[in-house]
């Protein structure tokens, strides 16, 4: 078997690339996918917990933590094209409304 | 063997995210995150979760990135997105990521590098999950579908045309 740690270690790197994603990235889709990959790589890790422990709960929280990225894709993208019909861009650094 | 099928599949969800930062091409950002959730999926299955695994690809390489891919046509950004102004901002992102790296594996390496496996088979078919999910998260289960349908509700409200008088 593949030792617990090795799927620890690739859910912390697939996290920090997520995070690296956010920062780097200028437009809002992108942004919106790096959140998607860290959602990813914490499910990741309920699984591997759930396999370790041999409790079939963590599989059900990953159930839950998909059902409800499927409902933030679909608000979050509503709120893009709506963001996007207003202003014309996508950029962040363009849409500075609120910063005085 | 298995540890072959982990290294590939681990690589190609680590690649495909290191693909998404570096193109600039939206939709190729968005075939790039395909491929790394299908080698997560890949990762579930081999930790014998099958059922999770299965909807991994169905919900979200299917229809999460199906609805990115129409959303990015929609918008369909005719030269894509120019490179920024400010150069430090990636080197700056890139060093919180460096830190936080080590924030998450070094308590990992320092203590749970040798964690065992519990003996014994992890019953995780689709039956045993139902079950599960029916009796013990009933609840939890019928404020998911709640949510769902506010969710739907929401996204038509927010892109409604409000009529021009």
């Amino acid at each position: 078997m593949i030792p617990i740690s090795y799927y620890l270690i690739l859910s912390g790197i697939l996290f920090s690339l997520g995070i690296i994603a956010f920062f780097v990235k200028k437009d809002l889709i992108t942004m919106f996918m790096s959140i998607e990959i860290m959602l990813n790589s914490a499910n990741l890790a309920f699984i591997v917990f759930s396999r370790s422990h041999l409790s079939i709960n963590g599989q059900i929280i990953v159930f839950f933590v998909i059902t409800l990225a499927a409902a933030e894709a679909c608000l979050g993208l509503a709120i893009i094209l709506l963001i996007f019909r207003e202003m014309k861009t996508i950029k962040s650094e363009e849409i500075n409304l609120m910063k005085g | 063997m298995y540890y072959f099928i982990f290294l590939l599949l681990s690589v190609a969800a680590i690649g495909g995210v290191i693909g998404m930062i570096i193109s600039r091409n939206q939709a190729h950002n968005a075939l790039f995150l395909a491929l790394s959730f299908v080698s997560l999926g890949g990762l579930y299955a081999l930790l014998n979760a099958s059922f999770i695994a299965a909807i991994q690809i169905i919900i979200y390489a299917g229809a999460i990135i199906v609805l990115f891919l129409f959303v990015i046509m929609i918008i369909n950004l005719k030269k894509g997105i120019p490179p920024e102004r400010k150069k430090w901002i990636p080197y700056l992102a890139a060093l919180l990521g460096v830190i936080f790296l080590f924030l998450i594996v070094y308590p990992i390496i320092s203590n749970l590098l040798f964690l065992k496996y519990q003996n014994g088979e992890l019953r995780s078919s689709p039956l045993s999950l139902g079950h599960t999910l029916f009796s013990q998260y009933l609840y939890p289960f019928e404020i998911t579908s709640l949510l769902i349908i506010i969710a739907l509700v929401g996204a038509v409200v927010l892109l409604k045309r409000k009529d021009r008088k």
